[in-house]
């Protein structure tokens, strides 16, 4: 069992791994070995077609929190160039869960602020596996509202299981933290595109992801609680997450059909780990696009079309 | 156990048990002390125990009646009513538990908005019902609080808002965690037309709600040991593995920890509330009951 890949990739890992076999072998001159690879090939992609084309949700979310899943940097690197990225909220301490920094996109100067998460076990302590602490977000304000001052668009990119639960988090004051980010950019006087790249985890996601377009990875899933979490407290059972995984309707799909994201940006076949730049070429696109649409629009109307979008939010029914 | 209490038989030991057998209507219990007191002077202490002042848990429309000036009380966003977008169900179907709390609270949702006033100012007030599914936002919440907001905005009137939630509600999926980002841009509005917006934390006031309007007052004020934090308890226990200090989000600590101005009395509520509001509103000092 390879552990780069999930249970339900493993028989596309097997195949894999024969095909990488056959590419060594030697000696053995009777079976023409490139077309058995080709044929292998093939094969292999038509596997990983079909078992994509019915993930279940809760697979998906599995597909979310990928080991190999690419995070904010590795975007980062791909789509921005000049980037520095800047520390600190100027009151307690940098965290590592967020970073953000200018840039630029196709030339044009940008803000581009993101939940990070680590790789090895270093750096996943060093990110606290991507869960920001009252600091990350009060650093994440700190850079919208001095990209507003230059006149800068915001791109985020979310990713992350929450914000920290912690003790020194709420210390701190966490609840204040998002609240308070939720209320500037509800009136940044610049465009704001977000962008869910892995996990959208509840508040500590919305913190950084309040904008005038808000698109979506294909298998990235954004939700009010974790599956985990929602099955513990309705089902009484963290076990059964792929039920609450389901009923949330937290994929990407299904959020574009109730009209809560404005766009899905497909993902290479088998995710977007298994090809990164392809990936972050799509995710570019996506922002350019986004930016061609709301980047003209005065401060003003800019807003007033931000407001009408949130005040959407929400299904009810008006008996008046 | 001492050796008095072996001396007496079993069958007249006092129960440490907390005995729930108390006749319901006319009694009830301090669940704080355990003194039994008279309901109807319970409720004339404003559900504040005379003995130890436990702050005991409020029904959201009962509070408002009561904070605000018998007259005017008009109600805002009754006319929105929830509905189950989701098609959720876990042990049992959202629509169901919709129609069954509404039945047993006498609420459509978890947020009753009045236009009302205190001490003859005109304000709009907002309470957090609890026994509605946790006083969990939802769609509906989320629509009333923005109309008594604007409602605010439009008569350039003070908001004041009573929280005491569980978080958002998890069986309207991404459309509860919106309500975060929705009510609290109402805020911003509300903010930029420089009117105050007065947050009174009540227990308990945790989770997406703590996150979104709770924490945006121009003044917080916070009932007396009141639990409040962005996660709850349980959660935090779980991840950090240790006990957690005395006190812990309570509103003491968050006095101390700088996240509320000031925490008042239930009973001073309506003096304290009218005080500052009659400030920020440049309003000579109000007399409480003058005609």
């Amino acid at each position: 069992m390879n552990a780069n890949f999930l249970e339900f990739e493993q028989p596309i890992a097997e195949l894999e791994a024969k095909i990488e076999g056959l590419r060594y072998a030697t000696g053995d001159v009777e079976v023409n070995i490139g077309e058995e690879i080709q044929r292998l090939e093939s094969k292999c992609e038509a596997l990983t077609k079909s078992i994509f084309a019915k993930l279940t949700p809760w697979q998906i979310s599995q597909l979310a929190r990928h080991p190999l899943r690419p995070y904010t940097l590795d975007y980062i690197k791909r789509i921005f160039t000049d980037f520095e990225e800047l520390h600190g909220d100027r009151a307690f301490a940098d965290d590592a869960a967020i970073v953000g920094g200018i840039g630029r996109l196709d030339g044009q100067s940008v803000m581009v602020i993101g939940h990070q998460k680590g790789r090895d076990t270093k750096e996943k302590i060093k990110r606290n596996f991507g869960m920001p602490k009252p600091e990350g977000y009060r650093k994440a304000k700190r850079l919208m509202t001095m990209a507003e001052r230059f006149k800068m668009p915001v791109l985020t990119f979310i990713d992350t299981p929450g914000a920290y639960p912690g003790i020194d988090a709420e210390e701190r004051g966490q609840s204040e933290a998002i609240a308070h980010n939720l209320f500037v950019m509800a009136n940044l006087k610049v465009p704001i595109i977000c962008t869910v790249i892995g996990e959208g985890g509840s508040g500590g996601a919305l913190a950084i992801g309040v904008g005038d377009c808000v698109n979506m990875l294909q298998y990235a899933t954004y939700s009010v609680i974790s599956p985990e979490g929602c099955a513990s407290i309705l089902w009484k059972s963290s076990e059964r997450a792929a039920d609450a995984a389901s009923a949330m309707g937290i994929t990407s799909d299904r959020l574009l059909e109730m009209e809560l994201v404005d766009q899905v940006i497909n993902e290479p076949l088998g995710g977007a780990h298994r090809d990164v730049d392809a990936m972050a070429g799509s995710i570019k696109a996506s922002l350019l696009s986004a930016l061609t649409e709301v980047g003209a629009l005065s401060a003003d109307h800019l807003i007033a079309r931000r407001t009408e979008k949130i005040n959407s939010f929400g299904r009810f029914k008006d008996i008046a | 156990m001492s050796w008095l209490d072996k001396l007496v038989p079993a069958s007249i030991t006092r129960s440490d048990k907390k005995r729930e057998s108390i006749p319901e209507g006319l009694w009830v219990k301090c669940e704080q002390c355990d003194t039994v007191l008279f309901k109807a002077e319970l409720e004339r202490n404003w559900d504040v125990c005379p003995k130890c002042a436990h702050h005991m848990r409020m029904g959201a429309r009962d509070r408002l009646t009561r904070f605000l000036d018998p007259e005017p009380q008009v109600e805002i966003g009754g006319e929105v009513e929830p509905v189950d977008i989701l098609k959720f169900r876990d042990s049992k179907k959202y629509k169901d538990r919709i129609t069954q709390t509404q039945k047993q609270v006498q609420e459509t949702d978890a947020l009753v908005v009045m236009r009302g006033a205190l001490n003859g100012l005109p304000l709009v007030a907002a309470a957090f019902e609890f026994r509605f599914m946790g006083g969990s936002m939802g769609s509906v919440v989320g629509e009333r609080f923005v109309r008594g907001v604007e409602r605010a905005i439009e008569e350039r009137i003070p908001f004041i808002c009573f929280t005491a939630s569980g978080g958002a509600r998890m069986q309207e999926g991404l459309f509860s965690l919106m309500q975060m980002a929705k009510t609290s841009a109402a805020l911003t509005r509300l903010s930029k037309a420089g009117l105050p917006y007065i947050v009174i934390l009540t227990d308990p006031t945790t989770g997406g709600v703590s996150a979104s309007l709770a924490m945006l007052g121009d003044i917080q004020i916070a009932e007396p040991n009141a639990l409040i934090g962005f996660a709850g308890p349980r959660v935090i226990q779980d991840t950090v593995r240790e006990t957690l200090p005395e006190g812990f989000q309570r509103s003491e600590f968050l006095l101390e920890h700088g996240v509320v101005d000031m925490i008042v009395d239930r009973r001073n509520m309506q003096t304290k509330v009218g005080n500052l509001l009659s400030i920020l509103m440049a309003r000579p000092a109000s007399q409480p009951n003058a005609s």
